[in-house]
């Protein structure tokens, strides 16, 4: 039984990443490009596992492992950030939060 | 076209798709539930390239908990259809033009550059799954300091999330 080469998920993991580019530039609500950010790693860790397995080794697995935990970190405080900025300006929208100090 | 191919071909599709839908999508929730798509299918992509561990993470970490968290804060804050406001106008003439001119660069050097010739000739992957013993004995020997560094991390965060939204009286 052939297998997939490895090319076919890193060409997966850019077009995955890209379209988690576009929605962080072309989103307006603040959660949707949070979700964004979450995309584009996602797209690394599929990348990080394909070139794990294609050299046989296992530190690539690790660190995705590492990535995982970190973005659950950052999502805790990222959303808890939203919802400050929420309360204080009754706005989702990113173009509403043009000031520092409010 | 062996199973792994159908099965590749099928699970890539739902990502995209997925990732698509999250773009398209008006409604925050809609946004939600596909990126949650796109992260079960990936999960199946792990399991595909033999790592099945990581794909029970994706699955309670990513799509469990991160997702659920997500879900609670569109809940709390009640978001509904994003408002459309005009584009700025350096987003409007500078943005794009420079976005395509950098995607056209990076296309160029992976089309050039030895690594994207070496991704271009397609080395297999290996789809013997790695074994979880040899995964946990590489965590807590070669990378037990990262590893108790991220408890840290965690806690830092928990604090950080508290103290970010407890309400000021």
């Amino acid at each position: 039984m052939s297998v997939v080469p490895i090319s076919y998920y890193l060409v997966l993991s850019a077009i995955l990443f890209g379209l988690g580019v576009i929605a962080f530039v072309f989103k307006h609500n603040i959660i949707t490009i949070y979700m964004a950010i979450e995309l584009m790693l996602n797209a690394v860790n599929l990348a990080f596992v394909a070139f794990a397995r294609a050299y046989n080794q296992l530190d690539g697995l690790v660190f995705v492992f590492f990535v995982i935990v970190v973005a659950a970190a950052e999502s805790a405080v990222g959303l808890a950030i939203i919802l400050t900025i929420a309360q204080n300006r009754q706005s989702l929208n990113v173009e509403r939060v043009n000031q520092l100090k409010f | 076209m062996s199973l792994l191919f159908v099965l590749f071909f099928v699970f890539a599709s739902i990502a995209v798709i997925g990732a698509i839908l999250l773009i398209v999508a008006r409604e925050p929730i809609h946004s939600a539930l596909s990126l949650i798509m796109v992260m079960v299918a990936l999960a199946a992509l792990y399991l595909l390239l033999g790592a099945p561990f990581i794909a029970a993470v994706q699955i309670i970490v990513y799509a469990g908990a991160i997702m659920v968290l997500f879900v609670f804060v569109i809940m709390l804050l009640n978001a509904g259809v994003e408002e459309r406001t005009n584009w700025s106008k350096i987003a409007k003439f500078a943005g794009l033009p420079i976005g395509v001119f950098l995607l056209f660069e990076l296309a160029h050097w992976l089309a050039r550059s030895a690594i994207g010739k070496s991704i271009a000739n397609g080395s297999e992957a290996t789809n013997a799954a790695v074994s979880t013993r040899a995964l946990s004995e590489m965590l807590f020997r070669k990378y037990l300091f990262p590893f108790e560094a991220t408890s840290i991390l965690i806690l830092i965060a928990i604090l950080g999330a508290l103290v970010l939204a407890k309400r000021d009286e």
